[in-house]
């Protein structure tokens, strides 16, 4: 009997695998669900399953392959370095047509074509009609986007102040509640944003900032198949398919038309590259901007663990001396924050509190990051303090110190020697930590880094730069702990 | 002996984690005055001292120091103890010295900072104490590079510092080799003679016999045996006093 079964397993396995052999490999593309309808978004149906037009289009030209559509969740600003790196076989979700991603990856020809259009407070709707008529005020978008690019150039040319977000939601609330004066986007967002919001809050100005086009992303070296790509596209457009899913998705409009006319009328040659710019050149052009998040990451790095010490201390001291009632309090303090992701706690102060409170980004990062730190500070400074001998304690008590004196004489000052090794391992990790404020819109220099890596295609040198800066912040300081520490106990 | 007693402890009642540590201890200290507390350890020896020292509570009793009450119940807040505080120097077992500063530091730091000395004054005056103590020449090095006997010198200095008439000291032979003894000896005995009470708590027979003028047995939270270190040690009435000596070999 038991010398059966693994002969049953084998065949078993055999026939599967004959089964699996069959049938062609997977089709697989990837997406970003986080983007949304109408693109792509979890089926409210089936959450496993994802829709939206681009998951047709996914499946239409799955079909023309003679494959299966797999959907593949990928971060939107991650989809061509995840192509490239053979996670899947092709990129479609709202995916711009650039010069850059031209010269770098293989792109399909253009299946969307939006606007660029400008989002306003409705009261400003008279006001500001384009982006000339913003200057000195801030206008958001989603990072790494041709309309970032944009507004990168309109900072210089008008004087507007970009602002960049993590996602295509919050631009809008952050509109609504005045964080700032306007939110350039592709107009699928924007009206979906007009739908989402307060009724009459926001206004679309009705003139388009720029043209742009959605195009499928591949691997540079999978031209071939991006060929094949293009042929199943061009027969959808011919035969109506790509109509009826960009009608059903209500996103159909006669420059759609238009747009397919070209398509079908253009040969299906190979189409220009931009000219790649040598990477030396490009390094020192993205320099001034990595100064500035540099400056920026060490702002908020300083800032934010002075309020931690400070924070830190009084929480430790609240637990080492206050009455039962606070030291209970201060424990739960210290207990949730640390159990709980730096990263939601931002998000809560800075979108979750806009209710309340409408911080600015980069008070919303120094008070997220130095009160999450804090939690970490009070538990060293309250392990530092009592390990401190009790009889220090009691002998400065019969000298007839006070209570305070005992603090700020005794205890203390020796309380700080144990601590300065621990904070100085805090303060290495807070330096990098502050990296996460990107998620509210705080430019410092990780996401200057992704931001000028997306753009070059590559994160070589720009990961290069990034960690030698990084380093240069952070080995002084573990230097400046060991001199200290050396001074102290040779003292 | 003259007048009336420095340091007066009566029917003193201490519990400590559930266990009667003293059950009724009585005893005196007069200015001028080495008495020797003794008793095996776990006696109660050290919780005695410190209730003296407002460091440990007591359930029952009075102790009195230079006109200075305490009451059962909890220790008062520092604040209030001020008064006993310039009356009692502790001298701890382990020297509990402040390990981030150096000796000269250790000594001065009460007088300018609790008495308001200035630091000049309280510079002399710390000279003076360590000269006189033999460790002037360690004025400035910090607690961990001190030898026992002159960690437990610099201890009886800080606590001499503010002037305290009653000095108490916690077995202070306990790290000392013969010679070093024999010095603390001569040391508490000129403490005695400037009109200071000293209150030693020792398990140390000899050296009790030799420095003491009275001893006091401890033994089952009472004192079963006081007097001259002469008639009480040679001649021990009590069973407690004999374990004591037999002990100590």
């Amino acid at each position: 009997m038991t010398g059966a079964r693994p002969l049953a397993v084998a065949g078993f396995a055999l026939s599967l695998a004959a089964c699996v052999g069959e049938r062609p490999q997977a089709f697989r593309w990837g997406g970003d669900a986080e983007g949304g309808a109408p693109f792509v978004e979890a089926d409210p149906a089936d959450p496993s399953k994802v829709r939206g037009f681009d998951v047709e289009v996914a499946q239409t030209i799955a079909r023309g392959l003679g494959r299966d559509a797999a959907f593949v969740q990928v971060q939107w600003s991650s989809l061509d370095q995840a192509v490239e790196r053979g996670d899947f076989a092709i990129g479609l979700s709202g995916v711009e047509d650039t010069p850059t991603r031209r010269a770098q990856h293989a792109v399909t020809i253009p299946y969307f074509e939006f606007r660029e259009v400008l989002a306003v407070r409705a009261v400003d709707r008279e006001r500001f009609r384009r982006l000339a008529d913003l200057r000195g005020r801030r206008v958001a978008t989603l990072g790494a986007t041709t309309a970032y690019e944009i507004l990168l150039a309109a900072r210089d040319s008008t004087g507007i102040i970009p602002v960049s977000y993590d996602d295509d939601v919050h631009p809008y609330t952050d509109l609504v509640a005045g964080r700032v004066d306007a939110v350039l986007l592709d107009h699928i967002i924007a009206e979906r944003a007009l739908r989402r919001m307060t009724p009459n809050s926001l206004a679309i100005e009705p003139g388009a900032v720029a043209l742009g086009r959605y195009v499928g992303v591949l691997a540079n070296a999978h031209a071939a198949l991006r060929d094949s790509v293009n042929a199943v596209l061009r027969e959808a457009m011919r035969d109506g398919t790509l109509e009826r899913i960009l009608r059903r998705w209500q996103v159909w409009d006669p420059s759609q038309g238009k747009l397919f006319e070209r398509a079908l009328r253009e040969p299906a040659g190979p189409v220009a590259a931009a000219r790649v710019t040598a990477p030396v050149a490009t390094a020192l052009a993205y320099l001034p901007a990595l100064a500035r998040a540099a400056l920026m990451t060490a702002l908020v790095s300083l800032l934010s663990m002075a309020l931690a010490v400070a924070a830190g201390l009084a929480v430790a001291s609240a637990r080492v001396y206050g009455p039962g009632p606070v030291r209970a309090l201060a424990a739960v303090y210290t207990e949730v924050v640390r159990g709980t992701p730096v990263l939601l706690q931002l998000f809560v102060i800075y979108y979750g509190l806009a209710g309340i409170v409408r911080l600015p980004a980069f008070l919303a990062a120094v008070l997220g990051l130095g009160l999450n730190y804090a939690a970490y500070e009070s538990e060293i400074y309250r392990g530092a303090l009592e390990a401190v001998s009790r009889n220090q304690l009691e002998a400065a008590r019969t000298l007839g110190f006070s209570e305070s004196q005992i603090l700020r004489l005794v205890r203390g000052p020796q309380a700080l020697r144990y601590a300065l090794a621990p904070m100085t391992n805090d303060f290495v990790a807070l330096l990098k930590d502050s990296s996460l404020v990107s998620v509210i819109t705080v430019i410092e220099l990780t996401k200057q880094t992704a931001i000028y890596a997306t753009n070059v295609g590559s994160w070589v040198i720009p990961g290069m730069l990034c960690a030698a800066v990084y380093l240069v912040m952070s080995l002084p300081l573990a230097h400046l702990a060991r001199l200290l520490e050396r001074r102290w106990s040779a003292a | 002996m003259t007048g009336r007693a420095l340091l007066s402890i009566e029917d003193l009642r201490l519990c400590y984690d559930g266990r009667d540590v003293l059950r009724g201890v009585s005893l005196e200290v007069r200015r001028g005055e080495v008495l020797a507390l003794m008793g095996l350890s776990g006696a109660g020896k050290t919780s005695a001292l410190r209730a003296v020292a407002a460091l440990q509570a007591f359930d029952a009793g009075r102790i009195e120091v230079d006109g200075i009450a305490l009451e059962p119940g909890r220790v008062p807040p520092q604040s209030r103890l001020q008064p006993l505080r310039r009356r009692v120097g502790l001298v701890f077992q382990g020297h509990a010295l402040f390990d981030h500063l150096c000796v000269i530091d250790n000594v001065t730091l009460a007088l300018t900072h609790v008495l308001g000395q200035t630091e000049a004054d309280a510079q002399r005056a710390a000279h003076a104490l360590l000269s006189a103590l033999g460790v002037e020449a360690r004025a400035n090095a910090l607690p961990a590079r001190l030898s026992g006997g002159e960690a437990q010198r610099v201890a009886i200095a800080r606590a001499l510092a503010p002037n305290p008439p009653l000095l108490l000291m916690d077995e202070p032979t306990a790290a000392l080799d013969p010679a070093r003894r024999s010095s603390l000896g001569q040391t508490m005995r000129r403490l005695a003679a400037e009109g200071r009470g000293l209150l030693v708590a020792t398990h140390d027979a000899a050296f009790a016999r030799a420095h003491a003028d009275r001893v006091a047995i401890l033994a089952q939270g009472v004192v079963v045996e006081a007097g001259d270190p002469g008639d009480v040690l040679e001649r021990p009435r009590h069973q407690a006093t004999r374990a004591l000596l037999a002990a100590e070999g």
